[in-house]
C-alpha cells in the first residue's frame, strides 16, 4: 500500500487557496466509509472480481471507475494550480509544476469526455484546499499525491471492462508514474519506492488519503 | 419540430465531440481495435513478448555497469535499473510457467553506444518503448491477475523512463498520455539490438 504521510498540519495551515465546485458526492461517500478506520483493505460484498464495485459510489462499472479517476485528477489539477499561484517556486521547478498541472488538466478533459461517451454524468469537481507552507513541504505533498495517483490507477486497471477505457487509463497511469518518479527524484527519494513492481492502492485507502484536503 | 431537431443535432454533436476528445487525446481507439482483431495468442504470447523486452533491458543495464563508464549517482541508477529489469524477467518467466506456457529464451543482443551520454540516449529510447509496449498490450490481456502484474511492471518502467530522462535533461513526462505501441512497432524499435 502507498505510504501516506500526513503533511497536512492543521496548525500551520495558513495559505489556503480554495477552488470552486461541489464536493457533495465525494463528501457523502467519505462520510459513508469514514467510520471504520481499522481495516486497510477494501472488501465489499461483491468481493474479488466485483468488476469496479469498489467505485460504485461514483457510478456503475467503467463509469464509476472513470469518475473516481476524474475526482482524483480534479484534485491534482487544483493542487498544481494553487502551487503555481503560491509563488513558492520559480525557474525549472516552476516549469515542471506548470507542465504537470497542464497534463493533469488534460487528464480531466479526457476522463470527462470518456464518462459522457459511456452515457454517464461526469463527477463534479470537489472543493479542495491544500497546505502551501514551504517549497519543500509542497514538493513532498506533490510526491505523495502523484505516487498515490499512480497507485490508484493501478488498483483499478484490472476492474475496467472496456478495452478502450483500459487503454486510456493505462496511457494516463504511466504518466502519473513518470510524475511520481520525477518528484521523488527532486526530493532525493527512491524513484521506485515499492521496488521493481508498482503497488496498487484500493479506493478506500486513496479516498482516506485525500480526505484532509476536501472542504465542505 | 425545429426545436426538437436542434436538440437532437446538438446531442449528436456533443457525442462526436466526446468521442473525438478521448480518442484524439489518447489516440488509442483505432489502434486497440486493430490490435484486438489481430491478436489471439492469449496471455502467454503477450507475456513472452514482454519477457523478450525485459531480457533486452536487463542485458542492456547489466552490460552498462561497466560499459557506460558511469560514476556516482548515474552508476547507482544503472545498478537499480539492472536489478529491477532482472526481477521483471524472473517474474514474467514464473508467470508464463504458472499459466502452463513455455518462456521464450533470450535472444542475443548488441548495443551500439559509447560513454554515459550514449548510454542515456539509448536507455531513454528503451524505457519509453517499454512503457508504450506494455500500454499497447495491456488491453489485450485476458486475466485480471496478469493485467495487475503487467500494470505493476509498466509503472516501474515509466518511473525508470522519467529518471533516465531527468539525467538526460529531457522532459520526464513529455506528454499527458503515453502513446501505446503495437507489437509490430515495438519489434521494429528493438530490431536493431537483436543479432
Amino acid at each position: 500500500m502507498a505510504e501516506i504521510k500526513q503533511l497536512a498540519d492543521p496548525v500551520s495551515r495558513r495559505r489556503f487557496l480554495v477552488v470552486g465546485g461541489s464536493s457533495a458526492a465525494l463528501a457523502a461517500f467519505l462520510a459513508a466509509c469514514g467510520g471504520d478506520s481499522g481495516t486497510t483493505t477494501t472488501t465489499d460484498s461483491m468481493g474479488a472480481g466485483g468488476g469496479g464495485s469498489e467505485t460504485a459510489q461514483f457510478g456503475k462499472g467503467d463509469v464509476g471507475i472513470l469518475n473516481y479517476a476524474l475526482t482524483l485528477e480534479y484534485l491534482e489539477t487544483s493542487f498544481y494550480r494553487d502551487v503555481v499561484g503560491s509563488g513558492l517556486f520559480e525557474g525549472p521547478d516552476l516549469e515542471t509544476i506548470r507542465r504537470f498541472g497542464r497534463e493533469e488538466a488534460e487528464h480531466v478533459e479526457a476522463l470527462k469526455a470518456a464518462v459522457k461517451q459511456l452515457g454517464g454524468e461526469p463527477a463534479p469537481e470537489p472543493k479542495a484546499e491544500f497546505p502551501l507552507e514551504s517549497a519543500k513541504s509542497v514538493l513532498e505533498l506533490a510526491g505523495t499525491v502523484e505516487n498515490l495517483g499512480a497507485a490508484a490507477y493501478l488498483g483499478q486497471a484490472p476492474n475496467i471492462e472496456s478495452p478502450e477505457v483500459l487503454a486510456s487509463a493505462l496511457a494516463i497511469h504511466s504518466v502519473e508514474g513518470r510524475h511520481a518518479a520525477t518528484l521523488n527524484s527532486l526530493l532525493g527519494e527512491p524513484i521506485t519506492p515499492d521496488g521493481a513492481f508498482g503497488k496498487p492502492a484500493d479506493v478506500k485507502t486513496v479516498l482516506k488519503s485525500v480526505e484532509p484536503f476536501l472542504v465542505g | 419540430m425545429s426545436a426538437e431537431q436542434q436538440t437532437r443535432s446538438e446531442v449528436l454533436a456533443k457525442g462526436a465531440l466526446a468521442v473525438g476528445s478521448i480518442y484524439g487525446a489518447v489516440m488509442v481507439g483505432p489502434f486497440v481495435r486493430r490490435a484486438l482483431a489481430a491478436s489471439g495468442g492469449g496471455d502467454v504470447e503477450i507475456l513472452n513478448f514482454a519477457l523478450t523486452l525485459e531480457y533486452l533491458e536487463a542485458k542492456f543495464y547489466a552490460e552498462a555497469k561497466g560499459r557506460a563508464k558511469a560514476s556516482g549517482e548515474l552508476r547507482s541508477l544503472i545498478d537499480l535499473l539492472a536489478e529491477d529489469e532482472q526481477q521483471h524477467v524472473d517474474a514474467l518467466t514464473a508467470t508464463i510457467k504458472q499459466l502452463g506456457g513455455k518462456p521464450v529464451t533470450a535472444p542475443k543482443f548488441e548495443f551500439a553506444y559509447s560513454g554515459p551520454g550514449g548510454f542515456l540516449d539509448l536507455a531513454q529510447t528503451l524505457e519509453d518503448t517499454g512503457v508504450s509496449a506494455y500500454n499497447g498490450a495491456g488491453p489485450m490481456i485476458e486475466s485480471k491477475e496478469v493485467l495487475a502484474a503487467a500494470g505493476g511492471i509498466v509503472q516501474v518502467e515509466a518511473r525508470h523512463a522519467a529518471a533516465i530522462r531527468l539525467r538526460n535533461e529531457a522532459e520526464p513526462a513529455p506528454a499527458a498520455f503515453d502513446t501505446p505501441l503495437d507489437e509490430k512497432q515495438v519489434l521494429k524499435a528493438v530490431e536493431p539490438f537483436i543479432v
